[in-house]
């Protein structure tokens, strides 16, 4: 068995956050030192100040940027809870403990600062990611969503009590959930050569029991609908630091096919992030062509499946590979959209053993 | 004169069938009614002597009338001129006998208010009233009396002169009536606030029947100049005056008759007017025929060169008694008051004074508070059909940024030689044009001084608010950017928000 040596940078990473935050706390202790207004300035998440870069093959944030000035009536709260919210991370990063968006929410209200409501708290932490440069994740901020990964791939656990534990991500046949523990842990070893992500559960659970990750050498990495931010940056790890191809499967419609995008382009949302995305995965399906050369059982488009197919065909990410736009364009003309699930009208074995080789060896 | 329309029978009769009239509708009503009938007649007597109010009131239970009703002793002492003796008996046992029947601003007018009382106790209570009086002269003279109601003459069942050793000066009268106070209670007390409220320079004391005492202290000894009487002004005049003063004229010649017996006609007005209603200058008015005496009422009506009345006859409250008054009663935050120049309905003149107080001891209920007085009375009864009430609803409240949930009272006050109260009852003053045109621009001076305040108020509110954030927020930050920075000295922030402060008051 081949063993990958990789170079962790979970350690390293979490000495830059903490540097970060120190510094972004520095820097308003100085202003506040000689005397003066503190003033923090970061991009601006405005729309239009959302850019598609090509090269990244990501949102990015443009050149305008907005400041925060203690000075300004309407600013001072939301200065106050941003730098709470600094202070906040650094506790949980230094102590190693985690959090939830919902828990920043509570946790505010032990220092009198209050949040008007959770979008507000939320926000605020969307600032610090921006301000920082990191994502909450970095911060030990986690959203509750979950998804999963099975494969034979070897952690390292990094969360306090667990130091030096492994895990191989097979010895659980349900998979193992993509949280705070897996995400901080060091990539130990591994023989797949590839990453599979899977839109649903149910095909999740189908490829364990057909073994696809042996058959087919994988790991596989259940996206449970849009994939969470934190999933996004685990595959992109899984790429980086085992040099391992991705291919993403979906439903054959609009929505699934923008599940792959996310992964592979990143969201507007998170523009003023980077490394959540892995610009080299690959859709592999189900496409709007496989539903024809398959003769998928289909549902039709409805309407908002098609207004979603115009706003996607003029979205920049979709003009990157022709692909998309040939995809798009087949849709329009089908009208006619398929699940994964549709392959089992040829046998419950058919998608593994049939369609799942053809489509990994097409998108080589 | 007044007697002489009732033939039949006597004015006391008259009142005793129809007691409704003078306010006595019910054993709740008439205690008040009698309360009220008898301190103004105190204020009056007081107030025609300049002299500041001293007036105490003290109502005791005596016994159970009926289920609902109890007898109880009414007494009530002033410090006011007093009565000369010989008009003692008439003044409190005969109905509509009284000084009050010329033309100059007073609290009553039928000059039955204080007799109504007294004829009421007895009526329901069959006891004699006691009354005791001095001019401050060496006597004091005490009598009993009762009330033959059939022929409206005083019956004296005795009488005292004592020996006036502290030159006591004032009067008192004391009798029995039946009533039901604990129902009548919130109205007597509104009453001796709103009273204390538009008579500053008196005090008030009440003792109730269950020992509380309720007292109410001037807050200055200044008083408002008392009126001068005034003879009519042709344009107020109705046949039955015309008839009477021709009566009584010694003057030979409409030209002197005019002159001498109205308001503000001279030589020259007096002869345009004989022109205009085409009557020699040397008429005798006794030889008026019947038709043109109403004519010639009709003609001053139409005649429109009449200079309006003058206002001597009235005695307002003036702008800074009204302040006093308002201000020792309701402690508001903020007030404005405003009197206006007379003006004139049907040739009576009034003044209307107002005021506008916000904030302090006023109740915020959704509606504005509105204390309505005319000639010093306050009005307790029948808001609703108040033309100040009805101008208070009609005003763009909004242009002037005040909405009924603050807590606002409004002060409207008229004075009047004629106040046009609506009905007998004399508790809510009619919608006449004139009137109404005065009150509602009266309101609107006030209101846009209260506006001005108001906004200035906001504005100071901002800005304290504004502080408040300043003061809470920085330390904070200090506090969080210590601990990320990893420093145990807090940098000062105090000089910052000194800054704001300073910044601030620029502002203001």
């Amino acid at each position: 068995m081949e063993q990958k040596k990789h170079k962790s940078r979970v350690a390293e990473k979490k000495n830059e956050v903490i540097g970060g935050l120190k510094d972004f706390g520095t820097n308003i202790y100085n202003q506040l030192d000689r005397g003066v207004f503190p003033t923090i300035s970061m991009p601006s998440r405005s729309t239009e100040n959302i850019n598609y870069d090509p090269h990244l093959r990501q949102f990015i944030l443009g050149e305008k940027s907005v400041s925060r000035s203690a000075r300004n009536i309407r600013h001072v709260k939301p200065f106050t809870q941003l730098a709470w919210a600094a202070m906040f991370s650094n506790e949980l990063t230094s102590q190693r403990k985690t959090s939830t968006l919902r828990d920043v929410y509570y946790s505010a209200q032990a220092y009198e600062m209050t949040f008007k409501d959770q979008q507000e708290s939320n926000n605020i932490i969307t600032d610090l990611e921006t301000v920082t440069g990191y994502s909450r994740e970095d911060f030990n901020i986690f959203p509750e969503e979950r998804s999963a990964v099975f494969g034979d791939l070897t952690i390292e656990y990094t969360v306090p009590g667990y130091e030096g534990k492994t895990l191989n991500l097979t010895s659980h046949p349900d998979g193992v959930l993509i949280g705070p523990a897996l995400t901080s842990s060091e990539f130990a070893s591994t023989t797949a050569d590839k990453v599979i992500a899977i839109e649903k559960g149910g095909l999740f659970t189908r490829f364990i029991e057909e073994n696809v990750h042996t058959k087919h050498n994988s790991i596989l990495v259940l996206t449970a609908g849009q994939a969470p931010r934190q999933t996004r940056h685990f595959i992109r790890r899984l790429h980086d630091e085992l040099n391992l191809p991705v291919y993403i499967f979906t439903d054959g419609d609009p929505w699934g096919m923008h599940i792959a995008q996310v992964i592979i382009s990143g969201s507007a949302n998170a523009a003023h992030l980077r490394e959540l995305n892995t610009p080299d995965a690959v859709w592999s399906g189900v496409w709007a062509t496989d539903i024809v050369n398959y003769k998928l059982p289909t549902d039709p488009l409805d309407e908002v499946d098609i207004k979603r197919l115009y706003e996607l065909q003029r979205d920049p990410r979709y003009k990157e590979d022709p692909l998309w736009q040939r995809e798009i364009k087949t849709f329009l003309k089908i009208r006619r959209k398929a699940e994964q699930e549709a392959f089992s009208r040829y046998g419950l074995t058919y998608i593994v053993d049939e369609y799942l080789p053809t489509k990994l060896k097409e998108s080589k | 004169m007044a007697q002489a329309t009732f033939e039949e029978i006597s004015a006391s009769d008259f009142f005793y069938r129809n007691r409704d009239i003078a306010g006595f509708t019910n054993p709740s009503r008439a205690i008040f009614a009698a309360i009220r009938e008898l301190v103004e007649n105190s204020l009056d007597a007081a107030e025609s002597q300049k002299i500041p109010p001293d007036i105490y009131v003290r109502l005791s239970f005596e016994s159970e009338a009926t289920k609902d009703t109890q007898i109880y002793k009414l007494r009530v002492e002033d410090n006011g001129s007093g009565i000369q003796p010989r008009f003692i008996p008439s003044a409190f046992g005969q109905v509509l006998y009284g000084s009050k029947y010329k033309l100059k601003q007073m609290r009553g007018t039928f000059g039955l208010g204080g007799k109504m009382a007294v004829l009421y106790g007895q009526i329901t209570t069959h006891q004699a009233a006691y009354v005791a009086s001095s001019t401050g002269q060496a006597k004091v003279y005490s009598f009993k009396l009762m009330i033959d109601i059939q022929r409206n003459r005083p019956i004296i069942l005795d009488r005292k002169v004592l020996i006036n050793k502290d030159q006591w000066r004032g009067t008192i009268v004391e009798f029995t009536l039946e009533g039901d106070y604990l129902r009548a209670m919130p109205k007597i007390l509104e009453y001796f606030k709103q009273t204390a409220m538009v008579n500053p320079y008196a005090n008030l004391t009440f003792v109730d029947p269950k020992g509380r005492l309720y007292k109410f202290v001037r807050a200055t000894m200044d008083m408002p100049e008392p009126p001068k009487e005034t003879l009519p002004h042709p344009y107020g005049v109705d046949v039955e005056l015309l008839q009477r003063l021709i009566q009584i004229s010694p003057y030979k010649t409409m030209a002197e008759f005019l002159k001498h017996h109205f308001h503000r006609v001279g030589d020259i007005t007096a002869q345009k007017f004989l022109e205009f209603s085409s009557l020699s200058p040397s008429k005798n008015p006794k030889k008026l025929a019947h038709e043109e005496i109403v004519r010639l009422m009709q003609n001053m009506k139409k005649f429109k060169e009449f200079l309006p009345p003058d206002a001597s006859c009235l005695s307002p409250l003036g702008e800074d008694l009204l302040r006093a008054g308002i201000t020792k009663e309701l402690k508001p935050e903020y007030l404005v008051v405003h009197q206006r120049k007379p003006s004139t309905y049907a040739g009576h003149p009034f003044i209307i004074e107002v005021g506008i107080a916000y904030g302090g001891e006023i109740p915020k209920r959704g509606s504005f508070v509105i204390y309505r007085f005319a000639n010093r009375i306050p009005l307790l009864y029948d808001e609703a059909s108040d033309v100040s009430f009805r101008v208070i609803n009609a005003m763009n409240w909004r242009r002037y940024k005040v909405s009924p949930d603050m807590p606002i009272a409004i002060v409207v006050h008229i004075c009047s030689t004629k106040v046009p109260y609506k009905t007998v009852g004399k508790e809510f003053i009619a919608d006449r044009p004139e009137v109404r045109r005065e009150i509602a621009n009266e309101l609107r001076e006030v209101s846009r001084q209260l506006q001005h305040f108001l906004s200035k108020r906001e504005h100071v509110d901002k800005e304290r608010k504004r502080l408040s954030i300043f003061a809470k927020y920085l330390p904070k930050i200090a506090q969080f950017s210590a601990m990320l920075a990893g420093k145990e000295k807090l940098p000062d922030v105090d000089k910052l928000i000194k800054s704001v402060q300073k910044y601030g008051a620029e502002e203001t």
